[in-house]
């Protein structure tokens, strides 16, 4: 099972020979009540996809960058029923963008998967990207995603090695996250060489499109990646751009304006 | 009850507990280190070296001790300590550290980076670095790296780049969030040589088979002195790797109450405490599923203890499945508390020990007078105290006013 809004998104963008966006910003960030404003300016600069990030305590797999958005959402006081609504507030604002959920697995496991999986679904959400969940821990909650018609979309990394990138891509739905590098979140200088191999040896393993992330943050990077990838995920850089905002406006407009760059990017492999 | 020293199982499961919850950048290093450890259980060469380092290098076995002035203070209950605090380096730690430093020789690798709460499990893994010749970076929690000053400066001695952790709530939990991001970033050349019983399988596992000589050791030790098995075995509980080490002999044992003593801080009643198994709940955090102290959305709620060690919301899985099957125990142990018994074996016996080791003296002292002059209760000294002499310093107001000009807060607890 999977979401078809999703698939035919990426499909759309693959028929107009093009990588897809796919934006993430963390919920509660810069603060609860203006979260969905910052993911409107994401889509409003022309991303395909938007992820909005469960804020944690524990994001160990998160850089500085993330790190302090998240600390500012929880000490704002985002709760997940509040990152639930800022999804559900972005559907209904844009009922032809997919809109996924990042999430580590412990809040996920304290809501209840069943429960998580049918209130995102409720919610207007497309699927999840659970970082820390590996397919070996994940048929509980694929059973759940499959029942609300959500995509799960796993993560393969540089160190995956090929027979277990098929195990990975056969359980996925929606699209492969590849990790163009070994480690966490953040802006980077250089994104290109390991993702392009990861990009290959995905692709031979699954059909599903092969989106990068970690890493991206201007246009000459999104169109190096969208050579070889179905979609390229940038997080950090947009995060970044509001931490550095003099007010939520200017923030907002920044994302806007970094989308865009981004959009142009991907159209340019 | 199922078989409870059979676990985990191929999975990595101790009954509902335990299992590998991590990212997939990390997933074939976690299985190198399980594949590296499964050919070194079979091979007679790495037990010879490995007990060759704990015989001469660290001093094994450590002494069992009668601790009779103290025992009397104890409703007469004969007490015996596990000296665990004579070992080099001063705690357990080192038993497992040097299991996984040739684990990491094995591998080929040379980089070592571990997380440290008290800066014992930091300082031993600092030690196996100098002497394999290897590579070491400690993540510390920056508040810990103030209350343990004088192991940041005993890790930098030997060697190790010690990093203080800014980020949370600055203590172990993520000290441990810092080494698995640093892990990610470096896994070809580094091992994270994870310091308890917790973290993803094989790790729970691992780490308990290298600390289990404790149990053996004292279980010989108690047959040999008193002619029968104890009444019970107390051990401290923070991520729960001593008191594993200690336990698991007697897991079969089944007359032997295993009693693991966890932080109270100021009181499981407050919010101030890390008594993960008192108060926690099922959940996931660094790796396995074990009980978290967390809030009702999933995030980890910040402990609080006055032993750098046990100042952890999580805990080993093995634990979680102990105390759910009933093998084991689990009693909460203020600091107050703590810093009594560690004042009290002081005075009594010239053994200064550890603040985490303390909470174990602490349940050995309230257990006695349950059991009375008749019980035999073996209790691990996991660690000794000259880390927590600034901390015991401002605690009881040991030193001249001019250098303690805090210790009338901080002693709040002490007569």
């Amino acid at each position: 099972m999977t979401n078809a809004l999703l698939d035919q998104t990426l499909a759309a963008a693959k028929a107009e020979g093009r990588a897809a966006l796919i934006g993430y910003l963390p919920a509660g960030f810069p603060s609860v009540a203006g979260a969905a404003q910052a993911v409107q300016a994401l889509i409003d600069g022309g991303a395909d996809v938007v992820e909005i990030g469960l804020p944690h305590s524990d994001p160990v797999l998160d850089g500085p960058t993330i790190q302090t958005a998240d600390d500012i959402a929880l000490r704002g006081g985002v709760r997940t029923k509040d990152v639930l609504e800022t999804i559900r507030t972005v559907a209904a604002a844009n009922p032809t963008v997919p809109v996924l959920c990042m999430t580590y697995w412990n809040p996920v496991d304290r809501y209840g998967q069943a429960r998580f999986a049918a209130d995102l679904a409720a919610a207007g959400g497309a699927g999840c990207i659970l970082p820390d969940l590996p397919v070996e821990e994940a048929d509980g909650w694929l059973a759940a995603a499959a029942e609300h018609g959500l995509a799960t979309v796993f993560v393969v990394a540089p160190s995956s090695r090929d027979e277990r990138l098929g195990i990975i891509t056969a359980k996925g739905t929606g699209f492969v996250y590849a990790a163009a590098v070994m480690g966490v979140t953040g802006t980077r200088t250089q994104v290109g060489e390991m993702a392009e191999d990861l990009a290959a040896r995905t692709r031979a393993t699954t059909e599903l499109p092969v989106c990068v992330g970690l890493g991206v943050s201007d246009a000459g990077q999104a169109a190096e990646v969208a050579a070889f990838a179905d979609g390229v995920i940038v997080g950090s850089a947009f995060v970044q751009r509001i931490l550095d905002a003099d007010s939520p406006e200017a923030g907002y407009a920044a994302v806007r304006e970094l989308a865009a760059e981004l959009a142009r990017g991907v159209r340019k492999r | 009850m199922s078989d409870v020293t059979s676990v985990p199982d191929a999975r990595g499961y101790f009954g509902a507990y335990g299992g590998r919850f991590i990212p997939e950048a990390l997933v074939a290093a976690v299985e190198q280190v399980a594949d590296e450890y499964e050919k070194a259980k079979a091979d007679p060469a790495f037990a010879a070296e490995l007990n060759a380092l704990l015989k001469d290098y660290t001093g094994r076995p450590s002494p069992l001790t009668d601790v009779r002035r103290f025992s009397a203070e104890a409703g007469g209950a004969r007490i015996l300590l596990k000296r665990e605090d004579l070992n080099h380096t001063g705690s357990h730690k080192i038993n497992n550290v040097l299991g996984q430093a040739l684990l990491t020789r094995r591998m080929g690798k040379n980089r070592l980076i571990a997380e440290t709460g008290a800066g014992q499990h930091g300082v031993a893994t600092a030690t196996a670095a100098a002497l394999f010749g290897m590579e070491c970076t400690i993540y510390m929690g920056e508040v810990d790296t103030q209350r343990q000053a004088l192991n940041v400066a005993r890790m930098r001695m030997l060697g190790a780049e010690v990093v203080p952790v800014k980020s949370g709530s600055r203590t172990l939990k993520d000290a441990i969030n810092e080494a698995f991001r640093d892990w990610v970033a470096n896994v070809d050349s580094t091992h994270y040589l994870f310091g308890t019983v917790a973290g993803p399988h094989p790790f729970p596992m691992m780490v308990r088979d290298f600390h289990r000589v404790i149990g053996q050791e004292a279980r010989g030790q108690v047959l040999e002195r008193t002619g029968r098995l104890p009444d019970a075995v107390v051990a401290c509980v923070g991520g729960g790797s001593n008191a594993m080490g200690v336990f698991y002999d007697f897991i079969p044992d089944a007359g032997v109450r295993l009693i693991g003593i966890e932080a109270a801080g100021e009181g499981v009643q407050t919010l101030r405490h890390a008594a993960t198994l008192t108060k926690g709940d099922p959940g996931v955090l660094h790796g396995s599923r074990t009980y978290v102290l967390q809030d009702e959305d999933g995030q980890t709620i910040e402990s609080h203890s006055i032993s750098a060690g046990l100042d952890y919301p999580g805990v080993g899985p093995e634990h979680a499945y102990l105390k759910d099957t009933g093998r084991a125990e689990y009693r909460p142990c203020t600091d107050a508390d703590a810093m009594d018994a560690l004042r009290l074996l002081s005075r009594t016996e010239g053994i200064i020990p550890a603040i985490e080791s303390s909470h174990a003296l602490a349940g050995a002292l309230e257990l006695g007078r349950e059991l009375g002059p008749d019980a035999v209760i073996l209790v691990n000294l996991s660690g000794r105290g000259d880390k927590d002499m600034h901390t015991a310093a401002q605690y009881f107001g040991l030193l001249d006013s001019s250098d303690a000009e805090t210790s009338d807060d901080a002693a709040g607890g002490a007569k």
